[in-house]
């Protein structure tokens, strides 16, 4: 047996070194026009060695790391939460404070963290509207960035264009996401789940191909600039006005000119439309489409057999989850006042398929708290940002073999019988 | 005969030149298909990394003072296909095979998170910049009238073509004839049975992936030293383009994946002949989109029955 298991270990020393003694150990250099190689340096060698030797380590001791993590618990943060009727009593109380803490907190800290904490809220709104795609109506969506993407389009050229408000293009970006979700919807979700996948994928690359190229109308790769900022009522959060009629917010209150203000004032919109959107949702899941979305993820043949329409299912889960990224569009494109196709990428949307995957498939709390740890953890850790993306992809792979349910696994809203 | 006519024809011969590459990476999109059922979305990255081997390797034996082209690129080809299945059956073992039996969305996803982690693994080793190789094999034929317009095919051309072909027959001949292959088929037509029988299904499995890698391997060798330029990223849209040559021709059928590589590949060409270059992209993946709506099983595919 532990011959066996020494040639194992060898056997995944030697396929670790074939992996890494190319790629890594070797570097392609250009000089001038000629193409040439040159080895790693001693420190990079020194790490593949460090790599092979965990790898034949881990394998020669496979079983007795098996035992000593088979005995740590796997992370359940759901079980933290109070259970039964002190749950209950606790959970308005929880919830109003949560509230007028998200509500208080942008006065006590500095500009770039209120910053932060709204970008964190766009990635909240694209992740619940994700999770209704991916968690709860089973349909994995890769091209979700797409309808994001017409979102953002729609409020920059609709106030470029037409001159309208924010709050008037809000629910029209909303609406014409969820018009491209429900066309392309319409015949694709009679697809099987995979072909699902790479059918939206390519939809993604054809949005951000056409994005890039029709410069007529979406100035192709150099973007809109210059979209106009959210007004509170007509007052405006710069230090002249530049519409006329319209009063800046300072001198209507008679305060002193602060840039801060426009920050904290973007950050509660997204306060504002977040509650919206998981108050939204929240209803949607109690009612008998949530239900539904989540039979036809379980059982697709038993819900037809039940009745159930699953090409209305299906579509209205897709439409539902596209305005939502509609929303977080529009508001993008307001906060940032410059959006080019540069910006929805195939990459942006792995991100939030990765937040869905880490917070649980399903489970809203879960999502929120991932999309926080998501853009919160590489602010923190700048120096490694280079590794953000690697780590994204082995964190997806390793949720996938040991937590596929996520950390805070989804729980049914359900009633108990007390016997 | 007229400029338009050796126009077409020119990009006829560009057309089957890239879509014989595609049909190589679709093999190891439909093979693996054809037996576990699930989308291999790393392997894009595979022939990206095969890519890379064959830059490495010819740039080394280049700067060791080598001349002779065939042995350079007989020695990146055997390290090429060696390394780059050594990835694909680490991919299987690391990332697929312990998820086997779950929801199908999850080795999916698991799939996702590899294509991503094995991009960056290659921008963090070697680097994000677009890195050139001269030509190697340069020269060919011209034909046509020279003030109308002339069709050329480069020896570099006929080099793929010769080399599917070549690679193509063989795969068909294991695929026929070997005892392997036979598990391979098997292997498609009922899994569980096959393993009742006494196959080691396990090892059918890694070997398809194997054998799909390699393929990506030297796809990777001929489109590099077509093109002269590899970077970290072109394994995702390749990836996506033999995919959908793959469902064209039919997932899950080897002749198809061939058939639907060409026709890709043509279309391409013809497409970006008549409009600007960037809409091939879009037109290949309207292609997918129709051909999934119209005929999910594809030109060669058989029709799947849900099973309860």
């Amino acid at each position: 047996m532990t011959t066996k298991k020494f040639y194992n270990a060898i056997f995944a020393s030697g396929i670790a070194f074939v992996l890494t003694c190319m790629m890594v150990g070797i570097k392609l250099d250009t000089e001038s026009t000629t193409l040439r190689i040159e080895g790693a340096s001693a420190e990079q060698w020194g790490w593949i060695g460090l790599g092979i030797a965990l790898v034949f380590l881990s394998q020669l001791f496979a079983d007795q790391i098996d035992a000593v993590f088979g005995k740590v618990p796997k992370p359940n943060l759901g079980k933290l939460m109070p259970a039964g009727e002190k749950r209950d009593v606790l959970k308005p109380w929880l919830m109003a404070a949560l509230i007028v803490g998200m509500l208080v907190w942008p006065f006590m800290v500095s500009r770039g963290s209120v910053d932060l904490a709204t970008l964190t809220l766009i990635y909240i709104m694209l992740g619940l509207g994700l999770n209704i795609v991916v968690g709860l109506a089973g349909l994995l969506d890769l091209g979700f960035v797409a309808f994001y993407a017409v979102g953002a389009y729609t409020y920059a050229l609709l106030s470029q264009y037409a001159g309208l408000s924010f709050w008037a293009c809000l629910p029209i970006s909303a609406g014409l996401a969820a018009l491209f979700g429900f066309i392309l919807g319409f015949p694709v979700l009679r697809l099987r789940g995979d072909y699902l996948a790479i059918v939206t994928l390519g939809f993604g690359e054809i949005i951000r191909i056409l994005l890039n190229n029709w410069t007529a109308v979406t100035g192709g790769p150099s973007g809109i600039s210059g979209i106009a900022k959210p007004t509170l009522f007509g007052l405006e959060f710069t230090r002249r006005v530049k519409e006329e009629g319209n009063v800046p917010f300072h001198e209507f209150f008679g305060i002193s000119y602060s840039s801060s203000y426009k920050v904290i004032f973007l950050y509660l919109i997204a306060v504002i439309l977040v509650i919206f959107v998981v108050y939204l949702i929240n209803r949607l899941m109690r009612m008998p489409i949530g239900r539904a979305w989540e039979a036809l993820r379980e059982d697709e043949i038993a819900c037809r057999s039940l009745g159930l329409n699953r090409t209305m299912i299906k579509l209205s889960a897709f439409t539902i989850g596209a305005s939502t990224a509609g929303f977080a569009g529009a508001f993008f494109a307001a906060r940032q006042g410059f959006i080019s196709p540069e910006s929805f990428i195939f990459i942006e949307s792995a991100i939030i398929l990765a937040i869905v995957v880490l917070g649980g498939m399903g489970s809203q709390i879960g999502v929120i708290l991932a999309a926080i740890v998501m853009t919160i953890l590489p602010e923190l850790a700048r120096e490694f940002s280079e590794y953000r993306m690697l780590l994204f992809g082995l964190l997806m792979v390793l949720m996938m073999r040991w937590r596929p349910e996520g950390l805070v696994p989804m729980k049914r809203p359900h009633l108990e019988l007390k016997t | 005969m007229t400029e338009t006519s050796l126009y077409v024809i020119q990009q006829l011969i560009n057309g089957l030149t890239i879509g014989s590459t595609y049909a190589l990476i679709a093999i190891g999109y439909t093979m693996v298909y054809g037996i576990i059922g699930m989308i291999n979305f790393a392997h894009g990255e595979i022939y990206m990394i095969g890519s890379y081997i064959t830059f490495i390797v010819i740039a080394g034996l280049l700067g060791m003072g080598f001349v002779s082209l065939p042995i350079i690129l007989i020695i990146a080809l055997i390290i090429a296909v060696i390394t780059a299945s050594t990835y694909g059956w680490t991919i299987e073992r690391v990332a697929y095979r312990p998820l086997r039996g779950s929801n199908r969305l999850i080795p999916l996803i698991s799939a996702i998170g590899m294509s991503i982690f094995l991009q960056n693994y290659v921008v963090l080793s070697q680097s994000s910049r677009d890195v050139a190789l001269p030509p190697q094999i340069t020269g060919g034929w011209t034909f046509g009238d020279p003030s109308v317009f002339e069709v050329s095919f480069s020896y570099m051309q006929l080099l793929i073509w010769v080399a599917t072909v070549v690679v193509m027959v063989l795969l068909t001949l294991f695929i026929s004839r070997s005892r392997m292959g036979r598990a391979c088929r098997a292997c498609s037509e009922d899994l569980g049975m096959t393993n009742l029988l006494g196959i080691e299904t396990n090892r059918i499995i890694a070997l398809t992936f194997i054998v799909g890698a390699a393929l990506a391997a030297i796809a990777g060798l001929l489109l590099g030293l077509y093109y002269g330029v590899v970077n970290p990223f072109i394994g995702f849209i390749a990836g996506l383009k033999a995919f959908t040559a793959a469902v064209l021709g039919g997932i899950g059928s080897i002749p198809g994946a061939m058939l639907g590589g060409l026709i890709l590949g043509v279309t391409e060409a013809m497409t970006s002949a008549f409009f600007p270059s960037e809409y091939k992209d879009v037109v290949s993946f309207g292609l997918l989109v129709l051909i999934l709506l119209f005929r999910p099983s594809g030109i060669l595919g058989k029709p799947e029955v849900e099973k309860v």
